[in-house]
């Protein structure tokens, strides 16, 4: 069934369908819609659960910790300093393998204070434990909610998942979404199993101390499963395709990339204004790409060095600043293009930060520069104004 | 029936941990799973209960538990609760118990406990004071007493330990409208029990502020926890009190205080305290005495 649906409300549609049992719920723009809209699901009765009102962010997640301990499925959401507020939650959920599935709203974070999108608040997080998927418009927004649920919840991964959408850009506005029926959301997606949980015939403690002689283990086995869940990934996008009909590339997208000499690698909403500006040069003869990461944990080293192969220069381009570095998902690239070998510049170019727009011309001039490099800082910033205070 | 010295379980739920010699607050939990049972699910912040009973591989609760952080223990519970309440489990038969220190609960948690009062979601939360953070080294709390000497209050000849009286945790939670809340010591284990109990009868958000001796911390004999826990007590210092139907009760009111100066002077804690600060103190036991008698009513 075809409806017209911001992102938030697409995600919150991708959740009924997943059916969690508890939700903990603490509002923050732009993520409120997600929480709003799940409270009326609860009161119409077209979603069974528990709708907790936690007095914040910290004791949602924990609450939704302590609801997945006993083996339910859980979601909550959360956005820039509510996530930031939380972080320490993040660690405890990873850390007790807990499924959790939690939107994030990408907005910028403080000071100055703004609620407009960026991705400083995630990509500050990306150690803490959790997958890390950025979705670029509200169909994709549904379709990770469910898909989420089947990734995090498989017992080889047993891992959180956090769902990103850029804050306005992609929380509010609205577009055609495919919602998928009951029945094929109960056939791709099966009632939560775990055993992982508390045991009444054989009691368990969960979340305990493990000192200097035993820790390695635990964060070992939490990085390996990780890195294990490249494949889970694959596993249920084919899936998804076979009940669904709608199919998903992996962990990046290489939109037209196959002859390209220059690529610009972005991710979320992004990702779509790239795509049409490639689309405008391409007609021109001019011979570019799109790289877009879908998922920036489990990271895709791999694909992303296969894609850049043989790519002359490479813009990143990303919400995020790491200060006194460079962005961080520039910092994640680099690293997997030198592992893999892959002799390519690279220039990382910061914009969108709370919620600056970033234009088509803004782009094209990234590609254009990209043509003749050299002189090229390493870290751009787009649109730097004039006014301002320090 | 009523549980008692004599009906009490034989059954340990909580045991070959690594508590110090004395220590108060394994008590109040030992005690407190018994009347609890073995379906209890615990949840467990920072503090000492969960750093004596919680490392890989000695885990030493026989029931279901797990480690919160540390500000989020009735947050926790509240989730823990909602989970096995969509699976139809009887809140009755799997009661929700979180353990917490003083600064758990008066500090760091208090939040996540206003917020399950709030919602009156259907857990216990038992508050263990030892009146400092002494899983960390004995740092002082908001429920650290006036005068008591902590790594943080140091006492000297400019200030004698804490200048702070302890918050008052008992009504700020009666405050919100609890379900049941209590006060207790595990000097009076007949009066913990039967609030244990109690509490564990009731629905909706129970709280139990139980005072818990620490030898460690507090500087006294080890042998002597259970009688210094009575002696608080009995020099006023400490009350036993309930709040349940929106009224507030004392347990035990003692027609005659014993002597606020022997209780502090048997405790190293309290070593830098003059006479002026004891009439404070004295001063202040009454005050509060006079307050409570008056309005609740007995």
């Amino acid at each position: 069934m075809l409806r017209f649906l911001s992102g938030d409300e697409a995600l919150a549609e991708g959740v009924r369908l997943a059916k969690p049992q508890v939700i903990s719920a603490y509002p923050i723009t732009p993520q409120t819609v997600v929480v709003e809209r799940l409270s009326e699901m609860v009161e119409a009765g077209t979603l069974d659960a528990e709708y907790l009102h936690v007095e914040s962010e910290h004791s949602a997640l924990s609450a939704a910790m302590g609801a997945s301990a006993t083996g339910v499925r859980t979601f909550t959401a959360t956005s820039s300093q509510g996530l930031l507020y939380m972080a320490e939650v993040l660690t405890y959920a990873a850390g007790g393998r807990f499924p959790i599935v939690m939107m994030n709203a990408n907005r910028s974070t403080a000071l100055p204070w703004n609620i407009y999108g960026d991705q400083r608040d995630s990509l500050a997080l990306l150690d803490h434990g959790w997958i890390q998927a950025y979705v670029e418009n509200a169909q994709e927004a549904l379709d990770m909610a469910l898909m989420a649920y089947a990734i995090a919840e498989n017992p080889q991964v047993s891992t959180p998942f956090m769902v990103n959408l850029d804050g306005f850009a992609l929380t509010h506005t609205y577009e055609s979404v495919d919602i998928p029926t009951p029945e094929q959301a109960d056939e791709f997606l099966p009632p939560f199993e775990t055993a992982n949980k508390f045991d009444f015939a054989h009691p368990v403690n969960m979340g305990y101390t493990a000192g200097p002689e035993h820790n390695t283990y635990y964060k070992y086995w939490a990085h390996q499963d990780m890195l294990d869940a490249a494949s889970v990934i694959t596993q249920v996008e084919a899936r998804f395709a076979q009940v669904m009909g709608r199919t998903y590339p992996g962990m990046v997208e290489a939109y037209r990339c196959e002859d390209a000499t220059r690529v610009v690698v972005t991710l979320g909403s992004a990702a779509g204004l790239v795509r049409s500006v490639v689309d405008a040069l391409r007609a021109q003869g001019e011979a570019i790409g799109l790289l877009k990461l879908r998922y920036m944990r489990p990271f895709p080293g791999a694909q992303i060095a296969a894609a850049l192969a043989g790519v002359h220069a490479v813009a990143v381009l990303e919400k995020d600043i790491s200060f006194g570095a460079e962005g961080t998902v520039a910092t994640n690239v680099n690293s997997a293009l030198h592992q893999a070998g892959v002799r390519v510049p690279t220039y990382n170019f910061v914009g969108g930060l709370g919620g600056a727009d970033i234009s088509p011309d803004q782009v094209k001039d990234m590609f254009a520069a990209l043509e003749n490099p050299a002189g090229l800082p390493l870290v751009t910033f787009l649109g730097v104004p004039e006014e301002g205070r320090c | 029936m009523a549980i008692t010295a004599k009906t009490i379980s034989d059954n340990e739920l909580f045991f070959g941990h690594k508590a110090c010699a004395g220590c108060g607050g394994s008590l109040a939990v030992r005690h407190a799973l018994k009347v609890f049972g073995e379906n209890t699910v615990c949840a467990l912040p920072a503090g000492c209960m969960s750093a004596v009973g919680f490392v890989f591989p000695q885990l030493c609760f026989a029931n279901n538990a797990m480690i919160t952080p540390f500000a989020a223990t009735a947050s926790v519970l509240s989730g823990i609760r909602a989970g096995l309440k969509v699976q139809g489990l009887d809140p009755a038969e799997y009661p929700v118990v979180g353990f917490a220190g003083d600064g758990g609960t008066a500090d760091i948690g208090i939040q996540a406990l206003s917020g399950a009062i709030d919602r009156n979601d259907d857990i216990i939360y038992v508050c263990y004071d030892n009146e400092a953070y002494m899983n960390t080294g004995v740092q002082k709390s908001s429920l650290t007493p006036f005068g008591a000497k902590t790594t943080t209050t140091p006492s000297g000849k400019n200030v004698h330990g804490c200048l702070t009286q302890k918050k008052n945790m008992f009504e700020i939670v009666a405050a919100h409208g609890i379900s049941y809340a209590a006060t207790a010591s595990v000097g009076y284990l007949p009066d913990f029990l039967k609030k244990l109990e109690k509490a564990a009868n009731v629905r909706g958000t129970r709280y139990l502020h139980v005072l818990a001796p620490c030898p460690t911390g507090w500087g006294y004999p080890v042998d002597e926890t259970a009688d210094i826990a009575k002696e608080v007590v009995d020099c006023g210092l400490w009350y036993l009190a309930e709040y349940e139907n929106g009224q507030f009760r004392l347990t035990r009111n003692p027609a005659e205080f014993t002597s606020v100066e022997h209780y502090l002077r048997r405790q190293a804690r309290f070593r830098g305290v003059d006479e002026a600060d004891v009439a404070a103190i004295v001063a202040g036991r009454d005050a509060k005495w006079e307050r409570m008698r008056a309005e609740w009513g007995n």
